[in-house]
């Protein structure tokens, strides 16, 4: 089981962290909502929870819980730029369909 | 497809429910537009990569507007509908522009606001500004993907009413929701991080392309106090320009250029002066349209001594500010650097040496303000937890209202933090009085004729009563954006009226400024004055009683002598209150008083004769 980070995604991760000044890690994780019944969170970490499961990729710390973790599983997350905007971007294999959004998302 | 952003422990947003919001530095030269994301606040960069925005529109026949770069490169062969420096003309009516600036616009008087005549027809500064700020939406709205909640726009601390009301209308043009309007040195003290840091006194000062601002801010518990504002609205780096230019023309001994090669060589000049801040000497070269060759190298040495006239004529205002401040160097505690013009070293050393500090200056200095606001921005857009204190602002110059004998009765002094809601009991001055008018005014001295006029409106339906008898109570409010409502009750009856107040458009920055050195200057005037009109009223009072007193039982109690006593009195009274002496027509006052006690006993006990005939003396004792 595992969740990494391509290159580029964990080095802007690495940026925003210094530049935030604090934080363990990064937190990936799952919650039902959105227009196809699940959505991913996507925030700093300033603490470990009890079980949470921890992955290192690229030198960065990716924090998951094991709810989320069993729809994230073997998920890579990319930073892309397009255009003038840029932001993340999860590869999830496990998705059906997702919402043209990109935000929310179905297994 | 949209692209995720990182956002702060617990703070995940909905799908679709983002709340996108942005700061916006609307500059005279220049505008930016930031947000923060992922945590860190950032200028959101055009496709070319480029942050500024030149605050300038041109308008065509057919056509769209052009904004920005595109437009700025037309501005000598298009004068006319090339719009530059908008923001000096924002809330200002024609008359007040007249005798500040030569510009090459075809304006149209309007009221309330001066127009632009363009080919594009007759354009508004407030519609100009909306041009500009919605570009910066437009990229704003590309780069985050979806639409804006909002954002907080900056405007120059002594921006009054006029000017802050028609920077939301541009907003609201644009399509941008106002979250608040936040002064641009408080947005630079916010980049600074210094809403978090200790209680103190900062300075800001903004040196931009062709205005230099200079502020003193106290920061108590959060909340930044303009202590005072200086500036000259005339200097800038367009100045810098204008010097090595004159020194090309010198070295090169060439004269009566034309349009195009005036503009080529000022260029150079600023690009010359760009890379002087990075390299010790530059190669100025050009060649002119008459074949002529400029190939010289400029060292900044030499730049540095031609300038130095400039750099010092920024310490004055400085100086004054720390006056009006009452404050000596030693109470600064951070100098925060802003403006592109900030970035050249001997404005720094100069800087440095005046305040004896090193002043901050590891933002970049144009972006110091965009960024300030969006991090405030993004607070008020609720992307932060709501224990992060919320930063107030303060109202610039006083308000109140007009009182008796053209006074003025500040209800809410200036720098109050904003939102703030302030009310004062008024009463009428005449007996039967039904209406009472409230003229709402603006600034610091204590007549009216000295302060800004900012509303007038009546309160009608006062029920007849004497003189004091009514309770008529008058509220101010100013919002978040420091715009103020005004509403005035008669408690008694509950009878309201209120007001939105939107200025009459028309005081320059300058006289702001000006309004506010007065204040300090003419307190010991405006105090005699104060005395004097309200001796003046008082005397007014009297002389009306004693008239209709009088006229009313004058001819069954007072003998020949003491009429002719009284009314030489009276006449004494009427002459003092003409002139200006305060102490004299309060003498005239007591000697009035004096000679009619008398006449008012005899009054008196006619009075209690009149009620006792009508009325049997049970009903007097019950009523005992
Ligand atoms: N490296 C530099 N060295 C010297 N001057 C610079 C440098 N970079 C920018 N400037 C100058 O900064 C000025 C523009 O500053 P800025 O963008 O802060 O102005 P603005 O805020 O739009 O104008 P204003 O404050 O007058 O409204 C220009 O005169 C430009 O030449
Ligand atoms: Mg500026």
């Amino acid at each position: 089981m595992a969740v990494t980070l391509t290159s580029s995604a964990a080095d802007r991760v690495q940026k925003f962290l210094i530049q935030r000044a604090s934080g363990v890690g990064l937190r990936l994780g799952v919650r039902t909502s959105g227009c196809s019944g699940l959505a991913y969170t996507l925030e700093f970490a300033d603490e470990f929870n009890a079980d949470d499961i921890k992955f290192e990729s690229c030198g960065v710390t990716v924090l998951v819980d094991p709810k989320s973790l069993a729809y994230l599983d073997g998920t890579e997350l990319d930073f892309v730029r397009e255009g003038l905007n840029e932001g993340f971007k999860f590869n999830n294999p496990n998705i059906k369909n997702q919402c043209g959004c990109g935000e929310s998302f179905n297994v | 497809m949209a692209l995720l952003q990182i956002f702060e422990p617990g703070m995940s947003t909905a799908p679709h429910q983002h709340r996108l919001a942005v700061g916006i530095d609307l500059g005279t030269t220049n505008s930016l537009v930031a947000s923060v994301r992922n945590g860190v606040s950032a200028v959101i960069n055009d496709e070319q990569g480029r942050g500024l925005l030149p605050s300038v529109a041109r308008y065509s026949v057919d056509g769209p507007v052009e904004v920005g770069y595109g437009a700025q490169a037309k501005q000598s062969e298009d004068p006319h509908n090339t719009i530059v420096s908008v923001k000096r003309f924002m809330g200002r009516g024609l008359s007040d522009l007249q005798k500040t600036i030569d510009t090459p616009y075809r304006f149209v008087d309007a009221p309330g606001m001066v127009q632009i005549k363009t080919a594009a027809g007759v354009k508004s500064p407030v519609e100009v500004s909306a041009d500009v700020l919605k570009t910066l939406r437009v990229r704003a709205e590309t780069a985050l993907g979806g639409d804006l909640v909002g954002a907080v726009i900056t405007v120059p601390a002594y921006f009054d009413d006029a000017q802050r009301q028609a920077t939301k209308d541009a907003a609201k043009l644009a399509g941008i929701n106002v979250l608040r309007l936040l002064n641009e040195p408080t947005a630079a003290a916010v980049a600074y991080g210094l809403d978090n840091a200790s209680e103190g006194v900062y300075a800001v000062y903004d040196l931009g392309g062709g205005t230099f601002d200079i502020s003193i801010l106290r920061l108590t518990r959060g909340v930044f106090e303009v202590l005072a504002t200086n500036g000259d609205s005339a200097l800038g780096g367009d100045d810098f320009d204008q010097r090595i230019y004159c020194w090309i023309l010198e070295q090169t001994k060439l004269s009566s250029l034309g349009a195009h090669d005036v503009r080529l060589l000022l260029t150079k000049a600023r690009e010359a002066k760009e890379a002087l801040t990075k390299h010790p000497e530059t190669a100025i070269t050009a060649v002119l349209s008459t074949g002529q060759i400029v190939d010289l190298i400029l060292t900044s040495l030499s730049f540095a001594g031609m300038t130095e006239n400039l750099v010092n004529k920024t310490l004055s205002p400085t100086r004054k500010a720390m006056r009006d401040a009452g404050l000596g160097i030693e109470d600064i505690k951070g100098v925060v650097m802003v403006g592109g013009s900030t970035r050249m070293p001997h404005v720094r050393r100069a800087v440095g040496e005046f305040f004896l500090q090193n002043p901050l200056t590891n933002l970049d200095p144009d972006k110091v303000v965009a960024i300030g606001a969006s991090i405030q921005a993004n607070i008020l857009a609720g992307n932060r937890s709501a224990d992060e204190m919320l930063l107030l602002d303060v109202i610039p110059l006083s308000l109140g209202i007009e009182t008796m004998g053209g006074i003025t009765e500040k209800i809410i002094p200036r720098n109050s933090t904003i939102p703030a809601a302030r009310a004062q009991k008024f009463t009428t001055f005449k007996d039967g009085q039904t209406a009472m008018m409230i003229h709402v005014l603006q600034g610091e001295r204590e007549l009216v004729s000295d302060c800004r006029s900012l509303a007038k409106f009546e309160l009608r339906g006062i029920p007849p009563m004497v003189a004091g008898a009514a309770r008529i109570l008058v509220t101010f409010q100013v919002d978040a954006d420091g715009l103020l409502s005004v509403s005035a009750r008669e408690q008694s009856t509950d009878v309201e009226t209120r007001v939105e107040v939107k200025p009459s458009y028309g005081l320059s920055d300058v006289e702001i400024t000006r309004m506010l050195q007065d204040s300090y200057l003419y307190a010991q005037e405006d105090m005699a004055a104060r005395t004097l009109r309200e001796q003046q009223t008082e005397g007014n009072r009297l002389l009306e009683a004693t008239e209709s007193a009088v006229a009313e039982s004058g001819g069954a109690l007072l003998t020949a002598k003491e009429l002719a006593d009284i009314s030489l009195a009276m006449a004494t009274l009427r002459e003092t209150i003409a002139g200006d002496n305060h102490r004299a027509i309060k003498m005239a006052a007591e000697s009035l008083n004096q000679v009619t006690s008398d006449f008012a006993a005899r009054r008196m006990d006619m009075s209690v004769r009149q009620a006792l005939s009508g009325h049997r003396l049970e009903e007097i004792a019950a009523s005992l």
